[in-house]
């Protein structure tokens, strides 16, 4: 068990996409991997459709001390990871302040009046510039074009993985991560663990 | 799904609500689970059926939560521990059965699970079961945390044997399907075994049964004053007493945290809801003359608290209540640590800033043009889309202002944009068919348009029947249309009659629903909803035949499985030569109605493209371009 000290209790991760994009399977990972290190952990959903392109927020909070509410109260989130930029505003909304942290994939996901034209997706240049401006800092990661160069676009997740843990953000380390990777991922073990360096090696410069 | 059989008593592990209450069945030795899938209750069935066989225990997703609930009570008698779990509509589905079930006994321990959606994310209504053990007088239990979950399970099954009743454990989303730390105890040794079942006929004997019955709930009482589920923390003397239970538990405690008031605010926390432990209430509610109740959906322990305390002598100042009758809590939907915030600090008269100012200010100000919605629509590559492509068409042609009634289920979008607007309502499982057969009556009355009824395959099994054997007993007008995707989609697949296989993992018999309807002598088409052409055929040549009840089986697999076992079957483009945009007249047929994640219109090109990483290759849209702009390739 971990002897770290988490610079705030409980700390507040936010893990946020469109439906479909393996954001559960992420915030999963994390929150086994921080039991594991002796944290209590309270992992909660919430979601639209399920799997029928609505937004699925993952709240994984961190203690030493307390069972958490399985929400975020408005305001308090310390880490947001979005794996689309909209969604990563839609959170810094409700939960952000001026000292959160956020990472955000910048492959836009359409919503469906988008798809349809009725409304248009925000210019891409100023909703990321926006997010910066609300985050103490941001990371902006094209996972998904990573992931395809990796030879598969459902990769991104895992290389936003990498990018929280090599911010260093949560009180996890490599080491603990990729021993539940290999756990979890015994099938494309080298491929899952490409993506995990990979991220780690684009927040590191 | 994690394995919840690890033997390692003492080892704290990460566990959703709905495997921790698996986890407390297996640790007490239950050798019956059954099941019907309803979120968000579906994950304990599968948590018990994966390491059933292991274990020597028999699990099972039954047809309907009625069955499912009786086939425990037989498990049950026999001296076998058991389990039925089920959402809040399941509870309705049981309810004759359980109302009785009440009245007589039970051999081995017997517990009802009822996984509550406040908010209705994930359902057709927003109820509140615990009403039913009120009114039932049923023992109920309801997890403040995790670890309850598993603990209270495992000790409902020891409590349902000392009372010899059915016992109940509600849960809500945010317990049973958020996940938290629990800490694992010991296994059984012994495989669960039969006793011989010949004690006594348990039946229902008149009113002295029910006389009994009581009896058994204040044993219930008086066992529960002393429950370690229920606790008090806080000042000996607070300026606010909160009484909560379920995750408000976990919400109250932060709230309180956040506004450091834990030595002015205590909080009463309750695991035993019905019957309410009277003595503990009552050495707790002199700790303050303001009471705040904190839960979810309906005010229950509001207002039995407020009933026990209306019984007891007068002794000074009634206490102020606040909560849901005095519009401090909502009385519907879920509730968060700043509903409890608000209310808190409402009562106590003081203000709460969430952020720095200057912060919110810049955020609502970004914010309000950069958050867009995020509507929630049908897959990539779904039948239903197709089928109810298929559907809008054939009403369209026919003219005569046919509609579809709606069931539960992926394809309950009938009355919205994904379903194109062609469903009228939507109620429960199986009111497709049922509302469906009423309005097919009607003709007599004058009434001459079309009815459909949706249906999913499940569903078919579940609660559709009844009403579609009325309807040829009855000589109806109606088409019964089956979205047979061959799953129960919307809920996590779970296997049903028609799918081959069992919870366990065991070979079963198909139950053809085409070979039911057959065999009741009515029209029976079965259609692939991707042939759009012969799909729309089919359905006006059957609503051409008039005055019978009709079936169209819509059969084709759902995409989400599909797309696990094998590649797409066509790469999908625009040819943006053919692609004439607004210039078609055909007013963007495949962004703006057809609405496929897949397909996305360009508003700087002014035409239509392909999201190649969202499209599943379905190839379904390249039959409705007008100028056969979209292309499909095999792959």
């Amino acid at each position: 068990m971990t002897t770290k000290t988490l610079v705030k209790d409980p700390l507040n991760l936010i893990i946020i996409g469109a439906a479909g994009q393996g954001n559960v399977q992420i915030s999963l990972l994390i929150g086994d991997a921080l039991v594991r290190e002796g944290y209590l952990v309270t992992f909660g959903q919430t979601y639209g459709a399920t799997q029928r392109g609505g937004t699925v927020t993952n709240y994984v909070r961190i203690s030493k001390e307390i069972q958490c509410s399985p929400i975020v109260p408005e305001g308090r989130a310390d880490i947001i990871l979005a794996l689309e930029p909209v969604e990563a505003m839609r959170m810094l909304r409700r939960y952000g302040n001026p000292d959160v942290i956020t990472i955000v994939n910048s492959r836009a996901i359409h919503p469906i009046d988008i798809t349809g034209g009725q409304t248009q997706y925000p210019d891409m240049d100023e909703l990321i510039e926006a997010i910066k401006r609300l985050s103490t800092k941001a990371w902006v990661i094209n996972a998904t074009d990573e992931a395809q160069r990796l030879g598969n676009p459902v990769l991104a997740n895992i290389i936003l993985t990498g990018a929280l843990i090599g911010t260093g953000a949560v009180p996890l380390d490599e080491k603990s991560v990729e021993s539940l990777l290999q756990e979890r991922f015994t099938k494309s073990i080298e491929l899952n663990m490409a993506a995990f360096s990979k991220g780690i090696e684009l927040v590191s410069h | 799904m994690p394995d919840i059989d690890i033997d390692a008593p003492g080892t704290t592990i990460l566990l959703m609500g709905n495997e921790a209450i698996a986890r407390g069945a297996l640790e007490a030795g239950i050798g019956f689970a059954a099941s019907y899938p309803g979120t968000p209750s579906s994950e304990i069935l599968p948590a018990i059926a994966q390491v059933a066989k292991r274990r020597k225990i028999y699990a099972e997703w039954s047809a309907n939560e009625m069955v499912a609930m009786e086939s425990a009570t037989s498990a049950s008698l026999a001296g076998i521990r058991a389990m039925a779990s089920m959402k809040q509509n399941g509870v309705n589905v049981i309810l004759d059965f359980l109302a009785n079930l009440v009245m007589s006994g039970v051999g081995s321990g017997l517990i009802l699970v009822s996984c509550d959606d406040p908010g209705q994310r994930n359902s057709s209504n927003d109820q509140d079961t615990r009403p039913v053990a009120k009114w039932l007088d049923i023992p109920l239990l309801e997890p403040g945390d995790f670890q309850e979950a598993k603990d209270m399970t495992k000790w409902l099954f020891d409590l349902s044997e000392e009372l010899d009743t059915v016992c109940m454990l509600r849960c809500v989303s945010k317990i049973s399907h958020t996940r938290g730390n629990v800490k694992l105890g010991e296994l059984p040794k012994a495989e669960p075994k039969v006793h011989i079942f010949s004690d006594h006929p348990q039946r229902a004997r008149g009113a002295r049964r029910h006389d009994l019955l009581h009896q058994k709930l204040d044993k219930a009482r008086e066992m529960f004053e002393s429950s370690p589920f229920n606790r008090y923390v806080g000042p000996d003397k607070a300026e606010l007493l909160i009484i909560t239970c379920g995750s408000c538990w976990l919400h109250s405690q932060e709230a309180v945290r956040i506004l450091n008031l834990k030595d002015r605010v205590g909080i009463l926390k309750l695991g035993t809801s019905w019957p309410l432990p009277q003595k503990f209430l009552e050495s707790h509610l002199s700790k303050s003359q303001s009471i705040l109740f904190v839960e979810e959906i309906d005010p229950f322990v509001e207002r039995s608290v407020m009933e026990l305390v209306a019984n007891l002598p007068s002794t000074g100042p009634r206490p102020i209540f606040y909560g849901k009758r005095s519009g401090h809590i909502n009385a519907y939907g879920e509730l968060n640590p700043d509903t409890v915030i608000t209310a808190i600090t409402t009562i106590m008269g003081f203000t709460y800033q969430t952020r720095d100012i200057e912060y919110e200010k810049e955020v609502e100000a970004l914010s309000k043009s950069y958050v867009i919605m995020r509507p929630g629509t049908l897959c990539p590559g779904c039948p239903h889309r197709a089928s109810y492509w298929a559907i809008k068409n054939a009403l369209r042609l026919d003219g005569r202002g046919g509609f579809i009634t709606n069931d539960i289920g992926c394809y309950g979008v009938g009355p919205t944009a994904a379903g194109f607007f062609v469903g009228r309502n939507g109620y429960c499982m199986g009111a497709g068919t049922g509302v469906a057969n009423g309005f097919g009556k009607l003709g007599q009355f004058g009434f001459n348009q079309p009815v459909l009824a949706a249906c999913g395959d499940s569903t078919f099994y579940h609660a559709a029947i009844p009403a579609l054997i009325d309807g040829i007993h009855n000589n109806t007008n109606f088409i019964l249309v089956v979205f047979d995707n061959g799953a129960t989609a919307m809920t996590g697949f779970q296997p049903h009659p028609g799918i081959g296989e069992t919870a366990m993992g065991e070979p079963a018999r198909v139950i053809s629903i085409e070979a039911i309807c057959r065999a009741m002598g009515i029209r029976v088409e079965v259609c692939d909803p991707f042939d759009l052409k012969n799909t729309t055929a089919t359905l006006l040549d059957m609503m051409a035949m008039d005055g019978d009840v009709r079936v169209l089986i819509m059969k084709r697999e759902c995409e989400l499985i599909r797309a696990r076992r094998e590649k797409p079957p066509y790469k999908v483009y625009v040819d943006p030569d053919r692609c004439i945009g607004e210039a078609c007249g055909c007013d963007r047929l495949c962004t703006r109605l057809f609405l496929c994640p897949g397909l996305r219109w360009n508003s700087k090109t002014g035409k239509a493209e392909i999201d190649e990483i969202i499209c599943s290759g379905c190839g379904v849209c390249a039959d409705i371009c007008p100028q056969g702009a979209i292309i499909r390739e095999v792959a």
